[in-house]
């Protein structure tokens, strides 16, 4: 991956936050306001490489597939290090991020899952509440786990050996 | 090597200087240049980095000067510059680190956040208080100057950035890397609170996540207003 190649897997990630009133109340305005901006923000950041949005509210804000204030953020990278990057040293993002609990009440369950995807796979929002389902009945495993606990990508599928030369055997 | 023995090759006072200056520096410094500021011959500087590096105090680079590669272009030069590691040695053995991961997850998991950043700019408020007491003798002091003096005093080893001030040093880097938002809004508080504190009206503390750095820097007059975040 170091290398420059096309890698063969992504990295997906979903979290989940239950809002403290409706978009449209006071309480929400000032997360409302910046989700456009940060979203433009992770539209341009390195190793960015889709993001979900439902076409109704700014970025996916309109979406509620897990109840009436479970908002969702469902996005894929081209590495661990690319989201991370912008999740946590981004100023803009982190400092959005800093303000979290003025709009999201805490959750005492994983509220966050990475899982690694084919390149090119879009995963679909069941697919993503699966693995956090996933992650908060088994804990980290490869196929759903945390920053703090990362997996690898899948092994890549090995290189056919080139045959080997035998030294021709010349008969005495 | 065992933390109380990296610790030790710090005892030298020359190599404790050559330590304090090159883990200040934003980048990597060559054994000449470490040697000027600290006021030492080149080959003394040259042995006590090298000890620094070996105990794994400092990192080693190696760079061609700029424009100059191919042949006859010279050795690369030996670079030093502040180690990612980190040692923490306390006798009898203590674990505060254990203990304020432990409290950091429960304010992750009770959203306490709030209540920390207000706890937080309380106490950056009384070290803002105290520096602003200890300093009535020179009223014409500039502020910049007194609130880099608190914040060294802090253990952010702050440096001058046009008119600016950053900070080379999170004091919380390992619960940082943990939990990035709640510590790095925790820093930001306790910033806050001791510019406010202190009475400092002309610096403005904002995140703004640079690598090696603190997620916190501090906006001088000019740049404040075009800052949105």
């Amino acid at each position: 991956m170091c290398d420059g190649r096309v890698t063969r897997y992504h990295l997906a990630q979903l979290n989940v936050g239950t809002a403290r009133d409706a978009t449209d109340s006071p309480v929400m305005a000032g997360f409302m306001a910046g989700i456009e901006p940060v979203n433009a923000l992770a539209d341009t950041a390195p190793g960015f490489v889709w993001r979900l949005e439902d076409g109704d509210g700014p970025g996916a804000t309109a979406l509620r597939p897990a109840g009436p204030d479970l908002m969702v953020n469902l996005s894929v990278w081209e590495t661990l290090a690319a989201l991370r990057d912008f999740v946590y040293r981004n100023g803009p993002h982190l400092d959005y991020m800093r303000r979290r609990r003025e709009w999201f009440q805490p959750m005492p369950e994983q509220h966050l899952v990475l899982w690694w995807v084919p390149a090119g796979h879009i995963p679909s929002l069941g697919e993503a509440l699966s693995r956090l389902e996933l992650l908060r009945r088994n804990g980290p495993s490869p196929l759903a786990f945390t920053f703090r606990e990362p997996y690898d990508p899948p092994a890549e599928p090995a290189a056919p050996m080139p045959a080997r030369q035998q030294p021709a055997r010349l008969p005495r | 090597m065992g933390e109380i023995s990296v610790l030790a090759v710090l005892a030298d006072p020359v190599r404790r200087r050559l330590y304090d200056y090159v883990t200040e520096q934003p980048h990597g410094i060559s054994r000449s240049e470490a040697a000027q500021a600290v006021g030492i011959q080149r080959t003394l500087a040259a042995f006590h980095l090298d000890r620094l590096a070996e105990a794994g105090l400092v990192d080693v680079t190696f760079r061609r000067p700029p424009g100059r590669s191919g042949p006859g272009a010279g050795r690369p030069a030996k670079l030093y510059q502040r180690a990612a590691a980190e040692y923490q040695v306390s006798m009898p053995p203590r674990d505060y680190r254990g203990a304020a991961e432990l409290l950091a997850d429960v304010v992750d998991m009770t959203g306490a956040e709030p209540q920390l950043q207000r706890a937080a700019r309380s106490r950056g408020a009384a070290a803002g208080r105290a520096v602003r007491r200890q300093a009535p003798e020179a009223p014409e002091q500039p502020e910049a100057e007194l609130v880099t003096g608190a914040l060294s005093a802090q253990g952010y080893q702050p440096y001058r950035d046009g008119t600016d001030i950053r900070l080379r040093n999170c004091p919380f880097h390992v619960l940082a890397s943990r939990h990035p938002p709640l510590i790095c809004g925790m820093n930001l508080a306790l910033v806050e609170g001791l510019l406010a504190g202190a009475s400092v009206t002309t610096l403005t503390a904002v995140l703004d996540p640079r690598p090696l750095d603190c997620c916190v820097a501090l906006r001088g007059p000019a740049e404040s207003k075009t800052n949105s975040g």
